[in-house]
């Protein structure tokens, strides 16, 4: 089913947990809610869902205001960051328990029952209870739960966080697969912009209880609205800088300048916010359109085949992230090359130059 | 000193069994060898003791009267804190802290206190000497005691729970007999177990209330020392007997006692 939030705001007594929104999801899409923790990704599902009341607003399903409708009566499920399912039932009985509410005869009950279970790989848990399977197959089981209900839309708050980094590529896999053909309209909460990437779809970015952005999760990662959207979506965090635009030069310092490509020809002289992305400033000249900075590093990260070093460039510090495996020690002198090509520039009020 | 691991502990666990030892090897015994000479276990074995508590009324009648105001006491205290319980640990409202700290104040003030209220205002309505009267005093310290339990194993539960089975469907009274109550099952075991072993060993209320009818076996057994002489014997097999109920009680929750002793936080 399509949702829409509609100047939806919630407050909880002095604090604003959401600032005034407005939000369509489209049925049947996978969506993603991006932001950090703290930034209201919890709440707007708890608000699509009706375990929380807007403060002010409305809710729509379906072109329909469901804001005062209980809970139990949006045909939605959830499945939280924590492994929920009922201590006391057996995993079939967890699974079987939203049909059984709902009263579904006793054959149709199992027949979708072992569907599910089949697709989520459950099959041989099913007679067990939920605290002797291990914490991937607990969340299974709570997908399974979500899923057998045949519901409009699947709230998924984080549901990956808490499994191991084997598990939760494997089911972040499956997962839009599995939504897709329920034809559910799913929203996927998450910290992580790469699970945003991968995931694809409609990502919606959040900050503080702000909507920055909604769109094709591919679309906001290359041209994001403003300095924020493109904040919450970049993981190590994205580099900011101010550079002076003179003519056909942008200037970030005295001594280092680029050309401005065409798209920029037009822009007026002054001062802008120039974004450049961890993985946009390297150790090593990758191509022509690079510029060179010097710097002083603070410290290094490896991981695997990659070097995320935080280098002091004239007071300020920016995160490099660089294939290969680069030992370099704090204080040591680096060259950093930056490709102007990949530039993001902003405004005065942080918005995104030459859309 | 390797080898000698066991001694403390068996020293302190022979230390703790030697009243109770006493008590039962007494209990088989004649009041004659008790006040006659020292001896470690029953000289001449009787079962006398145990005979007359079975089947004379006034002996037997007391277990029952007891018996009876303890589960209802239990019966009471748990199912009025359930919700209680319940609604401090999953909602905020004003003054909640503080009423749920004023709960446990309760159990600070001594028995003694309220013994003269209650009297009165039991024969005044008309409890006096029921088991309902007892009962109902005794809910008086076991109702706080069973939401403290309570509430801290339901904390234990994520409220994540209560929301799915919403989100499931669930009304709150399926969700809350169906799923929430067998999954706090064993603290609510360990609160009933609470509530019956302070209800059944305390003797000021229950004695004060009661007079013949509802006479609990605490007040008979501390009674009959003064009407017949000394029936030493007959007194230990009652304490004996008395110990029984409590210790078979224990055995159902052993695994949850330390939880239960924690007020479930642990």
């Amino acid at each position: 089913m399509s949702v829409e939030l509609k100047n939806v705001t919630k407050l909880s007594g002095a604090e604003t947990h959401i600032y005034e929104t407005n939000l369509r999801l489209e049925e049947g899409e996978f969506n993603i809610l991006l932001g950090t923790t703290l930034s209201g990704k919890t709440t707007l599902l708890r608000l699509m869902a009706g375990l929380e009341k807007p403060s002010m607003g409305e809710v729509w399903f379906n072109g329909e205001d469901v804001t005062g409708v209980p809970v139990q009566k949006r045909n939605l499920s959830m499945v939280y960051q924590q492994f929920i399912n009922y201590p006391n039932m057996s995993v079939y009985e967890n699974i079987a328990s939203p049909l059984r509410v709902a009263r579904t005869p006793a054959a149709e009950i199992k027949q979708r029952v072992d569907k599910v279970a089949e697709l989520l790989k459950l099959g041989p848990m099913l007679k067990r209870m939920p605290n002797e399977l291990s914490g991937g197959q607990q969340q299974r089981t709570a997908m399974a739960r979500a899923l057998v209900k045949d519901a409009g839309l699947v709230l998924l708050d984080e549901p990956l966080a808490n499994l191991d980094y084997k598990l939760r590529e494997e089911l972040r896999e499956e997962l839009p697969k599995l939504f897709k053909e329920s034809g559910a309209t799913v929203v996927y909460a998450t910290t992580e912009p790469i699970e945003a990437l991968l995931l694809g779809g409609h990502t919606t970015t959040l900050h503080e209880g702000n909507v920055t952005q909604h769109g094709a999760t591919a679309e906001i990662y290359r041209k994001p609205h403003d300095l924020l959207s493109a904040q919450v979506f970049s993981d190590p965090p994205i580099n900011t800088a101010k550079v002076t635009k003179k003519k056909e030069w942008f200037f970030l310092s005295d001594k280092v300048r680029w050309l401005a490509d065409d798209r920029y020809a037009n822009l007026e002289d002054g001062v802008y916010t120039v974004g450049f992305r961890p993985h946009h400033i390297n150790l090593m000249a990758k191509h022509d359109q690079t510029v060179t900075v010097q710097g002083s590093v603070v410290i290094t990260e490896i991981s695997g085949s990659e070097s995320v070093v935080h280098i002091d460039v004239d007071g300020d510090t920016w995160v490099s992230l660089s294939h290969g495996i680069h030992r370099l020690e704090a204080g040591d002198e680096a060259e950093l090359y930056i490709q102007t090509d990949r530039c993001l520039y902003f405004d005065e009020a942080l918005r995104l130059i030459g859309d | 000193m390797k080898g000698f691991k066991w001694l403390t502990p068996t020293l302190y666990i022979l230390f703790l069994m030697l009243p109770i030892y006493w008590l039962i090897s007494m209990s088989f015994k004649t009041t004659n060898e008790i006040l006659g000479h020292f001896s470690l276990w029953p000289q001449e074995f009787t079962l006398d003791n145990y005979v007359k508590i079975f089947t004379d009324p006034t002996w037997y009648n007391g277990y029952f009267n007891s018996i009876t105001y303890v589960v209802i006491n239990t019966l009471i205290s748990v199912s009025v804190a359930l919700p209680a319980a319940y609604a401090f640990s999953r909602y905020r409202f004003l003054g909640d802290k503080h009423l749920f700290f004023w709960l446990l104040t309760n159990r600070m003030a001594p028995a003694a206190v309220f013994a003269l209220p209650f009297f009165q205002l039991y024969s005044a309505v008309g409890l006096f000497d029921t088991p309902w009267a007892v009962a109902l005093a005794h809910c008086l310290f076991n109702i706080p005691l069973a939401v403290w339990i309570l509430e801290g194993f339901m904390s234990g539960v994520p409220k994540e729970l209560d929301e799915t089975a919403f989100v499931d469907g669930y009304s709150f009274w399926r969700f809350f007999t169906k799923i929430f109550l067998p999954t706090i099952a064993a603290g609510i075991g360990v609160a009933m177990f609470f509530c019956f072993m302070f209800s059944w060993v305390e003797l000021l209320l229950a004695k004060t209330l009661t007079s013949v009818a509802a006479k609990p076996i605490a007040a008979t057994m501390t009674r009959t020392a003064s009407t017949a002489g000394y029936e030493l014997g007959l007194l230990a097999a009652a304490g004996t007997l008395t110990i029984i109920p409590g210790a078979i009680v224990i055995w159902f929750v052993r695994n949850n006692i330390a939880k239960g002793f924690a007020l479930g936080r642990v």
